[in-house]
Parts: C-alpha cells; structure tokens; sequence
C-alpha cells in the first residue's frame, strides 16, 4: 500500500510561499511532464519571455544574456583545474565522444545553448572496482566573462568515488555537468557555488545512476547574483539511490534558485531529497523546485522531498513548488514537505533576554537550522568544512 | 546588596488609534533577598510591566526610571539587561525551531558569566539542576521550546534561571497552565535559588495558589496600570477571600 503524504509550506512570513501539493491548484511544471522538451540544439527552444512554467521565477534580465544567445564566450573567462588520485583518468573529449550527452539531453534553454557553445568537454573516468580513498577536486575560477561548459564524470561498475566542484570569482557561466554512474558504483558529488557577488551561474547537473547503484548529491549555494541550478536523477536500472541534499543561503538582492527533478522511470529505486536554505535582506530570493514524477513502470519506488526555508529578515522572499506525480500504486511510500519559518523578534527577544547579543543570536538559530541537514549528509570529514563555510557565511553577513 | 528600583514608570504600546498607556506610574523597590507578589486582574498591566523591565521591544516608556544598583536599566538593550542581572521567565516561551537545549543553556551560560563555563563542571551542573526539576535528559538535545508542553516550558525556564542565577528575576504567571505536581516542582526550584539569598523575586501571579509554594515577603495589588495596595502576605489572603473586586471597581482597571 503506498504511503502518500503531502505537508504544505507554514506561511508564517512576509515573504511568498507556494506550495503546489494540491491536484489541480496550480499548472502542472514542464519537468514533470514526460513530453517535455528535451534536446541538444538551442534552436529548438524559443528564448524565454520569463511567463513559462520553469522560468516564470527566474529573474531573465539577469542572466547576462545566457537565455538569449547574447553571451558570446570570452577566452580565459574561466579556469578550471582538476586533481585526482593517481588511476583516474582526466582528460578533454569532443563532443562527439559517446559519454557526452549520455545522461540526457538539455531541458531549457541555457542548457541547449551550454551544449551548442562548449568547446570541449572535460572528462574524469573513474575505472571499475576502483575505491577512492581521495576525493577528486574541480575548481572553477571564474576570472570575469562568459562561458560555455561541459563536464562529465564518469565512475565504472562498482567503483567509489568522491568529487568536489567548487565555483569562486566572477564569471558568466552556463554548463552542463553528467553523471554516469555504473552498476553497484557510489558517487558522492559535492558542488558547492561560492562566487563572487557579480557571477551568473545556469547549469544542469543530469545522473544517470545505473542498477544498484548509488548517487549522493550535497549542492551547497552560497554566492553569486544569480544561481540556478537543475539537478536531475534518472535510473539506468533497478535497485538505484539518490540522495540529494541542498544547502543555500541568499543575501540581499540574490537570487538563488534550484530545480529538481527525479525520474523515477524503472521499478524498485529510491530517491530523498532535503534542501534547506536560510535568506536574509532585502530582495533576497530563493527558488525551490522539487519535481518527482513515478512513473507506470516504476513500481516499488520509495520518494520523499523536503525543503525547508528560513527567513532573517523581511523583505526576502521564498517561492517553494514540490511536485510530485504519480502514475503508479504499486509503491513503497512517496511524500513532500515543504516550510517556510522565520526567525522572528519574539524569538530574537527571548534569546537576548538570556544575555545573547543579537547577532550571535541569529548565527545561532541559522547554524543549528542547517547543523541537521549537515549531520544528514554524514560525510564526517566534509561536515567541519560546511560548517566552516556557513560559519564563514555568517560572520560575514549576519549582523 | 542589588536594588532595583523602579520610579514612577509610564508604559505605552501602539494600538490601532495611537499610543495606549498601560502602566500608569508604577513604583516598587526590589531587593536581593526579597520576594514582592505582584497580584493582580486579568489587563492590569502586570505583564506589561514584567516586559518592559526586560525590555520588550513592543513597549515605549514614555516617562520614569528603572535602576538596578544605581544603572539605567532603560538605557540598556535586551541582552545588556540580562548580563546586568535581570531575567524574566516567560510566561509564553518561544519556539527557537534549529536551537537545541544544551546549545542555547550553554551560548545563554557563556554570555551571561563572560566566559565559557568548564565543559566538564556545566555538563554536570545541568544534570543536577535538571534532576532536581525532574527532567529527562533526553530534554537537553530537543529544539529550544518546540514541542514542549505547558509543564515542560515552565521547567524549562525556571531551569535557566537556577543556572543563570539573576539578580533580579521577574516571575511572569509561572504558575498558569501548571498541574499541582508541576507546579510543586516548578516552584521549589524557584525557592532554590531565593534560598541563596542572592536573587530579589518579582511574582507576577492572578491566583494565590503559587504563593503556598513561594511565600512572599510583600504582596502588591495591581490594577488599572499602577500598584494600587501594598502589604505583607495576609494581603494575599485578603484577595484569596474577596478577590479584585475592591481594587477594580470605579474603574481602576480596564
């Protein structure tokens, strides 16, 4: 007997919630719909207008161009290094390499055009059966200007292995990034979008998580004026996992937007998804969408998406869609919940008349609302570091 | 010896058609070692004056003054007012959703005393207190007030107030929403601390029931936003047998 929960969003705010839980309230989002376009030719998708379903949030006139051919790259906009343990194949292919484009093809716009404006592609294969004992690093430093990019990681059957993509500088970038995650592999991907306050960053992150296979995913967005990031699962196989877990803290005037969407195309997957975000100052916005869709065929699916929201100050705003479709009975369970709270001046009061300072109050409520999802994760030797990075967040901004 | 003094104190708050006064010049000296009752009917403004003396944001002082051992207490932001000695357990306190207990004792500890306590020392003295208030450890790793029953909320402020050992502490409808057991738990840990000597109690109450538990040295009607009778406790046992009436008639109150 499937177990279908729906909790919506607590809208105890100044600032905008919507949930989408109930059938039928709001216009079902493209994602969800197996029609939906998909291809690798920008030709195919009409500049965007900002009134359709997936971009109606996205701030386009921001995006520099990305959305509308404008951005034409400039060399040297980005640097990207990589390092690896020794056995790990890091390379450059075309794009008529098999692996490009394998996961899937683009869903919007700025996808089709990352892939019709890359150069090469950048390739990290982790060979079969190998086990990682050091994470693979990619650093992308923005260095001002646009650009175009393509990565695909790639681990072979039973293989483990550890990848952490950090964004800092200042840059214009739209990507896409592919998973393909062999039979019985585990990969945890670690991305976290530190930028400076000027970059645009679009990018699709595509897995393609193959049978018993499993996939962890920590997205953790802290920088950048705008970030719209759309994560994507899909299950080669049966038996696969996903985890997705997001972290997210947007300051005035940012923009923060992530879109998730889970495939469940084949029977007897997993999928959890927990994003948590904390806003602060005027304009600051955040965009959650968490599209599942369980498929006919994908029976004995078990689901769950959370996203939680914080809200400092007035004046941010949180728009939380979860979205889950489900054509199927036969599953072991599929729910959402989405909230937005705010730290609000009774609570600011009742932690100062205890002697806390205001600010520090504030850092309090926010590292303990994130403590969780970070403990979650249970990466141990990465939870000091996210830590740190909130911290390093907060002493810089709450005050 | 920490006197708080309160002279001739005007509160107001922002209603719909402008300022609303609700203290109407309130006078009371407090002493470390003395224990005032502050009783009186519903809307009389004894909560207004437990907030005000925290400093609630919601509250102007138009006019008076407040000193603690000569300070300005008004002068002072909610936080300063703590670490000056003053606390108040709340009689609604607020869900901190993020903050566990042990988290928030310890952050309220370190800045209260001005520096961390000894990891070793506080684990241990945030046992004992929560024994004696007959609460589970478990307690400590649950979110600041979230979820927390009626019962469990009062212990929990009286908890901090063992732990924070105030100057002053302002009492505010402690006992409501209290079972008797709870209640007798609740207020022993009150008497604990006045039994050092070193704290002045303000017990802001509607009912006399608390003040078999807490015996006060001084007990003060209050109505119509300023202290309208004073006495020792046989006052107590006036209002037990006649109520407000006397006090609220001709309007004293709202």
């Amino acid at each position: 007997m499937a177990d279908v929960t729906t909790t919506p969003g607590g809208a105890t705010t100044s600032g905008s919630i919507k949930v989408a839980g109930v059938p039928g309230e709001f216009s079902q989002p493209a994602d969800a719909r197996s029609e939906a376009l998909a291809s690798y030719d920008v030709a195919d998708f009409p500049v965007p207008h900002g009134r359709e379903e997936n971009w109606r949030f996205t701030p386009l006139h921001r995006l520099k161009g990305l959305h509308d051919g404008t951005a034409e790259a400039t060399s040297g906009a980005i640097k990207v290094d990589v390092t690896a343990p020794e056995g790990v194949l890091v390379t450059a292919v075309e794009r008529d390499d098999a692996r490009v484009g394998a996961a899937g093809k683009p869903v919007d716009r700025v996808a089709a055009q990352a892939f019709s404006s890359f150069g090469k592609a950048g390739l990290v294969s982790v060979p079969k059966d190998a086990q990682l004992t050091e994470p693979i690093r990619i650093t992308i430093h923005g260095q001002g200007g646009v650009a175009y990019g393509h990565q695909v990681i790639e681990v072979g059957a039973f293989a483990e292995a550890v990848v952490v993509i950090e964004h800092t500088g200042d840059a214009v970038l739209a990507a896409n990034v592919e998973y393909l995650i062999g039979d019985g592999a585990k990969l945890t991907v670690v991305s976290v979008q530190d930028w400076e306050d000027t970059a645009v960053h679009a990018a699709q992150h595509t897995a393609l998580v193959g049978r018993d296979a499993s996939f962890k995913s920590v997205i953790v967005t802290l920088g950048g004026d705008v970030v719209r990031l759309h994560p994507r699962v899909i299950y080669g196989g049966t038996g696969g996992e996903a985890e997705l877990y997001g972290l997210y803290f947007a300051d005035a005037g940012q923009h923060l937007e992530h879109r998730l969407f889970v495939d469940h195309d084949t029977p007897h997957c997993r999928s959890n998804v927990a994003y948590k975000g904390a806003l602060q100052g005027q304009d600051a916005h955040a965009v959650w969408i968490g599209d599942v869709l369980i498929r006919a065929e994908a029976e004995g699916t078990d689901t769950y998406e959370l996203n939680r929201n914080l809200l400092l100050t007035d004046g941010a705003r949180v728009d939380s869609v979860p979205n889950l479709e489900i054509e199927t009975g036969e599953i072991v369970g599929a729910g959402h919940a989405s909230a937005t709270g705010r730290f609000d001046d009774e609570q600011l009061f009742y932690l100062q008349s205890r002697g806390i300072p205001a600010d520090e109050a504030r850092r309090l409520v926010v590292r303990g609302f994130f403590a969780e999802l970070v403990q979650q994760i249970g990466l141990p030797e990465l939870q000091e570091r996210l830590i740190e990075k909130i911290d390093a967040e907060l002493e810089a901004s709450v005050g | 010896m920490a006197t708080l003094e309160i002279r001739d104190l005007h509160v107001s708050v922002e209603a719909e058609n402008g300022p609303r006064e609700i203290l109407k010049g309130v006078d009371l000296v407090v002493k470390q070692g003395e224990t005032h009752a502050i009783m009186g009917p519903n809307g009389s403004g004894k909560s207004t004056l437990a907030y005000s003396l925290a400093g609630h944001p919601k509250y102007t002082i138009t006019s008076g003054t407040v000193l603690l051992d000569g300070e300005d207490v008004l002068a002072m932001s909610v936080d300063e007012r703590a670490r000056a000695g003053v606390f108040l357990a709340m009689q609604y306190p607020v869900e901190v959703p993020g903050v566990s207990v042990s988290n928030f004792l310890r952050t309220s500890a370190t800045a209260i005393r001005g520096e961390a306590p000894k990891l070793r020392t506080w684990v241990k003295e945030v046992k004992e207190a929560m024994a004696d208030l007959q609460m589970d450890p478990a307690f400590a790793e649950r979110n600041v007030n979230e979820g927390f029953s009626g019962g469990e909320k009062k212990r929990h402020e009286i908890l901090q107030m063992e732990l924070l050992k105030p100057k002053i502490a302002i009492l505010d409808e402690t006992d409501s929403g209290l079972d008797v057991d709870a209640l007798r738990v609740v207020s022993e840990g009150v008497n604990r601390v006045r039994e050092t000597g070193e704290v002045g109690t303000l017990l802001i109450t509607h009912y006399t029931r608390i003040l078999r538990y807490i015996k006060p040295d001084f007990v003060h009607v209050f109505a119509g936003g300023k202290i309208v009778a004073s006495g020792g406790p046989e006052l107590a046992d006036q209002l037990e047998e006649n109520g407000y009436e006397q006090y609220v008639k001709g309007g004293a109150a709202e």
